[in-house]
């Protein structure tokens, strides 16, 4: 369904390239056509679409905004764009694919060795092979820095222990990228392990009653004497500045893509307004308190875009800034989750059923809300970045 | 095996159209265009037969600048290269199959497909004009037996087919009552029905690679077509808007109505 008029008040599509818009296009044929007729049914049954990978691989979203190695090189804005169309569908997918491209691809393709860069990038562009980003573990996840998953040199392996959680693809990953402390070092000794599935001692286990981005596998995952070859180290990057940049560019195509869950609930909710009668045979849209709440949503669509363009022109133009990224995901994600819920209310007792799409996407915006630095972590990095005072500690 | 296919620009069936007040056309304004459906059935019907026997395919576009957008969509499927007829103004289906003409005597392709309507004003003349100009064999309407779910489909298997001899296309049309099957001697004009096969959507690399692609520019004049329109519009209306149904309590009373209303039983 093409986008109604209203919600591209402030034609932002005239601010787009012909090929920005024909790969927002396309990618957003198929998310109507393959992902919006089945997404419901797998969010109440709790399963990833898996068939949709190499659907996904043949349009050629893996990976999209990388260079080489069976990628489609594509822009950052046109990245965005087709994250926010697939995040329209549901931002489970859109997390499949924010993971496999700017966790997972693109560290191997920034900080890989050659030999590793062809190893893994074709397939993984091709969906064949499926990564997961391991970062977070039960006790530190706003402090990665602290992470007690560790690695000790052993002659041309390192032998990895520890375990990793809410880790998005865990238990479907073939590969995954895994952060770890070399000896007992600090956050300056982390390196990142290309940890392979069927090595001895690796093991990922789902996480169980997720109310939440149900669509999308989250997992635990476990280390217990695993013996990962010195060639499947990332020989680019040392200390937590390797999962850091990698966050940082997730976290931007995420700050796009939200949007995309945001004009989902504001579309619908106006259709549903505008059809609903009560009192009178008005109806809800033609009372004053609807319409201040779709006003609202339009305002902080309309607002959210053109944050999130810009953000990604800076950042083609080399110029973005990791606190620009975070004011970015804050605004966003904070009013997409706003509007979702506000959409929610608009659909009534029918906006508690999955018959509708406002409460998947509200339920899954709370995820986002706190995955890749929850909404308080940026606020300090704005915080500090404003005063100069550190507020972490 | 060298396919042309036409690619028009019309206005995407989802927009909301309206006719402007004097009557004399569209308002354009807020409206959103896209490759006429029946023409992208055509480039992934070429683009199987180029995958299957080798050679390309070819599109041609005719209008102003901005149906570049849509040769770039054929493009990006996969077609080699485009040919843009630069005209501004109106034109009729003799003029539109005229300029086709030119266009085929200069790139000598062995199947020239179009779609068999375009769907902004539902002509469906151009295929049989062209071939007639041309004097070449025609099929129109095709379609095949398979189903849009079947393997065959999956696989992106070409349902117009290649004699064994490379010398003729065997093409199932759909007729009134039923499917049937033709052969037409190459070159040939061929047209495309709805459910002759399911587009590929256009890949993001095919979008990257359609930027580098060639797209030659002809006019009317360097093509030497007179194409004055010999069919003039007079007035667009919009057709009636329809009543509001009713609700039968039973199905007595449905057979009432039909009966005495509608008078249709
Ligand atoms: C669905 C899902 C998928 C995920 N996928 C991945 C993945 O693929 N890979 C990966 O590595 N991780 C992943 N994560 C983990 C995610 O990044 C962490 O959950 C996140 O960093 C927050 O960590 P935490 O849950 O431990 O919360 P905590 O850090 O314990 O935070 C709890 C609360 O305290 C607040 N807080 C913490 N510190 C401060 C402070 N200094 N000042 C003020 N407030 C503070 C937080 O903002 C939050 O509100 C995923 C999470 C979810 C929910």
């Amino acid at each position: 369904m093409p986008r109604a008029d209203i919600t591209d008040l402030f034609r932002i599509d005239d601010l787009l390239s012909d090929e920005e818009k024909a790969a927002r296009d396309t990618v957003a044929r198929f998310v109507d056509a393959e992902v919006l007729p089945i997404i419901g049914k797998h969010f109440r049954e709790g399963t990833f679409p898996a068939h949709l990978v190499p659907r996904l691989a043949e349009l050629g979203v893996l990976g999209a905004n990388l260079q080489g190695y069976g990628c489609a090189g594509m822009n950052t804005v046109t990245y965005g764009l087709i994250l926010q169309e697939l995040e329209r569908g549901d931002s489970g997918l859109r997390s499949f694919a924010s993971v496999q491209g700017s966790l997972c691809m693109f560290p191997i393709h920034a900080y890989g060795s050659e030999e590793q860069k062809q190893r893994f990038l074709p397939s993984m562009a091709r969906g064949e092979r499926i990564g997961c980003f391991g970062l977070t573990e039960s006790d530190f996840g706003s402090n990665p820095g602290g992470m007690r998953t560790r690695a000790r040199k052993e002659g041309d392996h390192y032998v990895l222990n520890g375990s990793k959680a809410w880790i998005t693809n865990g238990a479907i990953a073939d590969v995954a990228i895994v952060w770890a402390k070399t000896d007992d070092g600090g956050p300056e000794s982390v390196r990142g392990f290309l940890v392979e599935k069927g090595m001895p001692g690796f093991s990922a286990r789902e996480i169980p009653g997720k109310f939440s981005l149900r669509a999308s596998v989250t997992s635990e995952l476990s280390f217990q004497d695993v013996r990962v070859p010195a060639s499947n180290v990332l020989p680019g990057v040392v200390g937590l500045k390797g999962p850091l940049s990698c966050l940082n560019n997730a976290r931007l195509g995420i700050a796009f893509a939200v949007t995309g869950a945001a004009i989902a609930c504001f579309e619908g909710a106006r259709e549903y307004a505008q059809s609903r009668v009560q009192f009178d045979g008005r109806s809800i849209a033609s009372y004053q308190l609807t319409q201040e709440k779709l006003a609202d949503m339009l305002q902080e669509i309309v607002k959210a875009q053109l944050v999130g363009l810009r953000l990604a022109r800076l950042k083609d133009e080399g110029k973005s800034t990791p606190v620009m990224v975070s004011l970015a995901k804050r605004n966003n994600v904070k009013s997409a989750l706003d509007i979702a819920r506000v959409a929610r209310g608009i659909y009534g007792a029918n906006g508690i059923t999955d018959d509708y799409p406002p409460i998947r996407h509200m339920l899954n915006l709370e995820s986002v809300f706190t995955y890749e630095g929850t909404h308080e972590v940026h606020t300090l990095v704005l915080g500090k970045a404003i005063t100069g005072i550190d507020a972490f500690n | 095996m060298k396919i042309l296919v036409t690619a028009k620009r019309v206005e995407d069936p989802e927009s909301k159209i309206k006719v402007k007040p004097d009557g004399s056309g569209i308002v354009q304004e807020g409206l959103k265009y896209k490759i006429n459906p029946f023409d992208e059935i055509g480039v992934e019907e070429g683009l199987r037969l180029a995958a299957k026997h080798g050679g390309e395919v070819v599109v041609v576009s005719i209008g102003t600048k901005d149906v570049q957008e849509q040769l770039r969509h054929a493009l990006a499927m996969g077609a080699t290269r485009a040919v843009w007829v630069n005209h501004a103004g109106a034109l009729d289906q003799l003029g539109i199959a005229a300029l086709l003409q030119k266009v085929v005597e200069k790139e000598k392709p062995d199947l020239v497909v179009l779609g068999k309507q375009s769907i902004d004003d539902d002509q469906n003349q151009v295929g049989q004009y062209l071939a007639e100009f041309l004097g070449w064999g025609q099929a129109t309407f095709a379609s095949k037996v398979e189903s849009l779910e079947s393997e065959a489909e999956k696989n992106k298997v070409p349902a117009v087919a290649l004699t064994a001899d490379g010398k003729a296309v065997r093409v199932v049309r759909e007729v009134d009552n039923g499917l049937a099957t033709l052969e037409v001697q190459l070159p040939a004009v061929v047209t495309t029905d709805l459910r002759l096969n399911q587009p590929r959507y256009a890949s993001l690399p095919g979008i990257m690679k359609a930027k580098s692609k060639p797209i030659e520019e002809l006019t009317p004049e360097k093509l030497g077509v007179d194409v004055t329109p010999r069919i003039q519009v007079l007035k667009m209306s919009a057709p009636p808007a329809r009543k509001a149904g009713i609700k039968v309590p039973d199905v007595a009373t449905l057979v009432e109505k039909l009966h005495n209303e509608a008078k249709v039983v």
